[in-house]
């Protein structure tokens, strides 16, 4: 590992380790018996727990590319990545507003809005990431690992900030009764809208008793971010583009003389992650509901914990982190605080750090000959 | 064909290149010998455009070669099998073939070049669909310099071919150089193995702490006191 990821990961375990003495608090509600007597008397709620998992999941795997292919390339972790994703969850609802989609119940309306949503969310993201490596990566290339990683924290407050802004703007994003932008937004349930409005049930079973209740919106967001990984990998290995990106990663040098432009590649990486995130950010926005200036920092936290559970660089490795954070996030939100699940994420992301840097799935065979 | 003026070039304060002059015809094996250190892959470097001299030029056909970025020096015709392999680990021998490749276009070219490789290290066949970094070191020879051949460059840059290998590994390395270059890839030739490279090439430039400091024809050089005495380890 270099140095300034190991500077960055000793910051961070310092903060997990403050966030782990602070978790022994609500250990009291880490109560085994407890909570197996709850999965027991109701079994269906696991299921439940499990479902939001893996459709928040597959967002926070979205969003976990962008870390690992970034970090693949240039061994920098990009932390304004988290905060490119709330934009794109702005974008959507932006696109949504003016296209006049959320105030309508036309059904050929409402799939429109959200695909040109979804157009421009990626467009838009994927050239923020871009233009936020061009200006503040870029020419510090060269310069010392922490020079960058300062710079990307910078890029991530002045992000957080364009929220802020973003959010104040009622003629953009519906205020829905909140005042300012420092509010949550509410996210209005599109696809739901339309299903009703299609007289279509868009639970595919519930039952009130129980508690469970699969929707099609949690589980186009499931698929579509399966389609997103499955082309993500496509061109990964099959791209003359992505065969070049791959080689960048593996050896720098031997990629010039090869006679890849390396600063084509780099910017092709931010695209690339960068639209994911934008991709990710009108699914969270449909699927969860809220738009929110700061959400990319606990998003970006999330992702970030899932890339380096896979094993930060392995693309399979952030997909699989992502599943598995979200789940783990779920049953956190379910059976323990809501208010702790960052810790325990948090936690995680040390307790890995600590123990095994190279991340769950271990480091990739033949490195070094 | 090529040709370094005058080319100085720096890591960081370290002066490594001290005003290297050198010339490479059309067609020809040229050889830079020299102990450890002296500078021989800094010059390919510098030629590649990995490294950039702070002054002098380098010419390739009569175009200026110091301040393009690297890709561009690739896409011009130049090659190279680089100190320390550096293959990519993590791809096939077919990506890594292919990676040779990716300045072209022409298809049916790259595919003829591919069995031409392949006839020339049979071995690299057998291995297609294996990961680069699982290779024995001298199969990872083979693959940097097949590699560097899929590019079909008009000078093969050659860094330490015989480097870690057996010796019937190293003679299969060198007939193998002799053979590109009689099929019309102008060569230049790093290596300590004097003896060996001395053997094969037309003339060569010897090369001590960053200076050229004796040039002469192949034959010359291996009749040469100084050199027989230093490089070839005969008194």
């Amino acid at each position: 590992m270099n140095k300034g990821l190991r500077l960055a990961l000793n910051i961070l375990i310092a903060v997990g380790v403050i966030y782990a003495i602070l978790l022994i608090g609500p250990v009291a509600s880490f109560d085994i018996p407890i909570i197996a007597g709850e999965i027991a008397k109701n079994p269906l709620q696991l299921v439940q727990y499990l479902i939001i998992g893996v459709a928040n999941g597959a967002i926070f795997a979205l969003i976990a590319l962008g870390y690992t292919l970034v970090y693949g390339i240039i061994e920098l972790i990009n932390f304004a990545h988290g905060d490119v994703f709330m934009v794109g969850v702005f974008a959507s609802l932006t696109v949504l507003s003016l296209t006049g989609t959320l105030n309508t119940t036309n059904p050929v309306h409402i799939i429109l809005g959200l695909v040109l949503a979804l157009i421009l969310a990626i467009v838009i993201c994927a050239v923020l990431n871009a233009a936020v490596e061009r200006l503040a990566y870029r020419r510090l290339r060269n310069a010392p690992r922490l020079a960058p990683l300062i710079s990307a924290i910078g890029m991530s407050f002045i992000i957080e900030n364009i929220g802020l802004i973003w959010a104040g703007q009622s003629w953009l994003v519906p205020s829905f009764g909140t005042s300012g932008g420092a509010a949550q937004k509410n996210f209005p349930d599109l696809l739901g809208t339309m299903f009703t409005s299609l007289n279509l049930n868009q639970n595919l079973f519930t039952s009130s008793g129980i508690h469970l209740r699969i929707t099609i919106t949690g589980l186009i967001v499931i698929v579509l971010a399966g389609v997103f990984m499955l082309g993500l990998r496509f061109f990964i290995q099959s791209t003359t583009l992505g065969k070049a990106m791959r080689a960048t990663a593996q050896n720098r040098d031997a990629a010039k003389m090869m006679g890849i432009d390396i600063d084509t590649v780099i910017t092709a990486t931010f695209l690339i992650g960068g639209g994911l995130a934008g991709a990710a950010g009108l699914m969270a926005g449909l699927y969860n509901n809220t738009a929110w200036w700061f959400m990319g920092f606990r998003a970006g936290l999330f992702a970030f914990t899932a890339a380096v559970l896979g094993g930060i660089g392995n693309i399979e490795g952030a997909m699989a982190g992502g599943f598995l954070i979200g789940i783990i996030a779920s049953f956190s939100d379910g059976y323990l605080d809501a208010r702790w699940t960052e810790g325990w994420v948090f936690a995680i992301l040390v307790l890995i750090l600590m123990f095994r840097p190279t991340g769950l799935f271990g480091e990739q065979v033949g490195e070094k000959a | 064909m090529l040709e370094l003026k005058e080319v100085h070039t720096y890591y960081g304060n370290i002066h490594a290149l001290k005003g290297i002059s050198l010339r490479v015809e059309k067609g020809e094996i040229v050889t830079l010998i020299g102990s450890n250190g002296a500078g021989k892959s800094t010059t390919l470097r510098t030629i590649q455009g990995i490294n950039r001299p702070r002054s002098g030029t380098v010419l390739l056909e009569g175009t200026a070669l110091e301040t393009l970025p690297p890709h561009e020096i690739a896409r011009r015709g130049v090659a190279q099998s680089p100190e320390g392999r550096l293959i990519f680990p993590r791809m096939t021998v077919l990506e890594n073939l292919e990676m040779g490749a990716y300045t072209r276009k022409d298809k049916t070219g790259i595919k003829d070049d591919l069995e031409r490789v392949f006839t020339l290290f049979p071995r690299l066949k057998e291995r297609i669909g294996q990961k680069g970094g699982t290779l024995s070191g001298g199969e990872q020879q083979m693959l940097a310099m097949a590699r560097a051949l899929m590019a079909r460059p008009r000078i093969l840059l050659l860094d330490e071919p015989s480097m870690g290998l057996s010796p019937i590994l190293v003679e299969l390395i060198f007939d193998t150089i002799v053979t590109i270059n009689k099929e019309g890839t102008t060569i230049l030739l790093v290596e300590q193995n004097a003896l060996m490279a001395l053997s094969i090439a037309n003339r060569g430039y010897v090369i001590q702490t960053g200076e050229i400091i004796l040039t002469d024809t192949a034959p010359n050089l291996k009749n040469n006191e100084m050199v027989r005495k230093s490089y070839l380890g005969i008194e």
